[in-house]
């Protein structure tokens, strides 16, 4: 049996009197990758940025239900925001390097974390480097400016920055639609090497990468999640005709 | 909306081809138990080199499906669809197979007298082509339930085709002279107990495109 990371119960995500989700409840595994796809403002984002409190940021927006991650639920109001990013982390659609240097982008938030020993931080760097699959192209030049990298270099200097962090959840919020195709491959590679070590959800308009890279796929529409499987089953066979109609592009 | 029509276009043009080139096959089968019947070598002849129309009609919708696999990214039914497509093109190109393989053994029979009048065997290609026929109908239906019907109909050629062959087999002793022509007509009854394979085959195919799970209809 596989273990579960998050469990979701009911959720309700609204901003101001319009409701974004409704009400869903699903399981989302361990050391999986979770996709999460369906047209422009199925709820699905929204979902995502709920699940470390991003949303929080928004005014009006508030969520109901639960997201239970290690017995607690994440959207209690007694949740140490800062505390649960670190250990959900995300990266966005557009690469967002600090402009600071690239050992920079990544020490930046550990030394928050009272992270201070140069040695120590030179390994966390290269550390996460290497698993970002980024170490090889810029050990030379660790204290160049991030803005200097090409855009998919970028990409995974924000996802070696998260996992600087040493999350357990990896959320991924179409991390590679503005990325050429090769940068992209490298990205799907990387996630997929990714969820050795970490529960991956991602959201992505790209349904070819929903299929190579994901285990199991949600989709949603409308704010309702219409259907929930494992991949394959999801793009040879899906149970809902939507689904079917979306995944084959016959609307959305 | 229809999102995607110039892909459904080129989804409709694959069924065509398979309908026209499984109305060809068809027609090949007909005309070489014809051959047979009326012992026309001439048409036997033209039967076996009219083959390569229905070998390239198979070629063309095995390119067609590959490229549409390759630029339209097709997942789901529509994957079924085309991987369907080569399958029953596959099928209907052996059904042409043993058109030729009639027309080859009307020829080895050439003009010698039959040793009877051939009756059953068209009876039995009768029952063999509606099962085409069914099973062709029920792909372009998407009939899950015509498709098992044709393929329920194979139970009834392989009765027939055991019957024949014992009949052939007295005949053998009675006539050992016509041992030839008597081998040629059990090959016959041979071949078209492979068409009603094939239909059933077919049919089993209609079933996968339907439901996505892979049937046996012919147990």
């Amino acid at each position: 049996m596989s273990e579960n990371i998050l469990q979701v119960r009911n959720l309700e995500i609204y901003y101001g009197d319009k409701r974004a989700v409704n009400g869903i409840s699903m399981d989302v595994e361990k050391n999986a990758i979770t996709a999460l796809i369906g047209p422009s403002g199925c709820g699905k984002s929204t979902f995502l940025r709920t699940i470390n409190r991003m949303n929080d940021l928004i005014p009006g927006a508030r969520a109901e239900g639960e997201i239970i991650y290690e017995d607690l639920n994440l959207l209690s109001d007694q949740m140490n925001v800062v505390a649960l990013r670190k250990e959900i982390g995300m990266v966005f659609q557009k690469p967002n390097p600090f402009p600071k240097s690239i050992y920079d982008n990544i020490t930046h938030a550990l030394k928050y974390n009272r992270i201070k020993k140069k040695s120590q931080l030179d390994e966390i760097v290269e550390e996460s480097l290497r698993k970002a699959a980024l170490w090889d192209e810029v050990k030379d030049r660790l204290h160049k400016s991030a803005l200097s990298l090409s855009g998919g270099q970028q990409q995974r200097l924000c996802i070696a920055r998260t996992i600087a962090m040493k999350p357990t959840v990896v959320l991924l919020d179409e991390p590679s639609s503005a990325l050429d195709p090769i940068s992209n491959a490298k990205v799907e590679e990387l996630i997929i090497e990714l969820k050795k070590e970490y529960s991956i959800i991602i959201v992505t308009h790209n349904m070819g990468q929903a299929s190579r890279i994901s285990d199991k796929t949600a989709f949603f529409l409308s704010g309702d999640l219409m259907e929930y499987d494992v991949t394959e089953k999801i793009f040879t066979n899906p149970s809902n005709q939507k689904t079917e109609e979306y995944i084959s592009g016959r609307f959305g | 909306m229809n999102t995607r029509s110039n892909f459904d276009n080129n989804l409709k043009q694959l069924d065509d081809m398979l309908i026209e080139m499984a109305r060809k096959s068809e027609t090949a089968i007909k005309e070489s138990i014809n051959t047979l019947i009326h012992q026309d070598l001439e048409k036997a002849k033209e039967i076996i080199q009219n083959d390569t129309v229905i070998d390239d009609l198979e070629h063309e919708i095995n390119n067609k499906a590959i490229v549409l696999t390759a630029m339209e990214s097709p997942v789901a039914r529509d994957l079924r669809e085309i991987i369907v497509a080569i399958k029953i093109s596959s099928e209907v190109e052996r059904i042409a197979d043993n058109a030729v393989n009639i027309a080859k053994s009307t020829l080895h029979i050439g003009n010698e007298k039959l040793i009877k009048e051939i009756i059953d065997i068209p009876k039995m290609m009768n029952i063999a082509l509606e099962m085409l026929s069914d099973s062709l109908t029920a792909f372009l239906k998407e009939d899950v339930e015509l498709a098992k019907k044709s393929a329920a109909k194979d139970d009834k050629v392989d009765e027939m085709y055991g019957i024949l062959i014992k009949e052939l087999m007295g005949y053998l002793q009675q006539s050992p002279d016509k041992t030839n022509q008597i081998t040629q007509l059990a090959f016959v009854c041979r071949y078209i107990e492979r068409v009603a394979d094939h239909a059933t085959n077919i049919a089993e195919h209609v079933v996968y495109l339907v439901t996505g799970k892979l049937s046996n209809l012919n147990e």
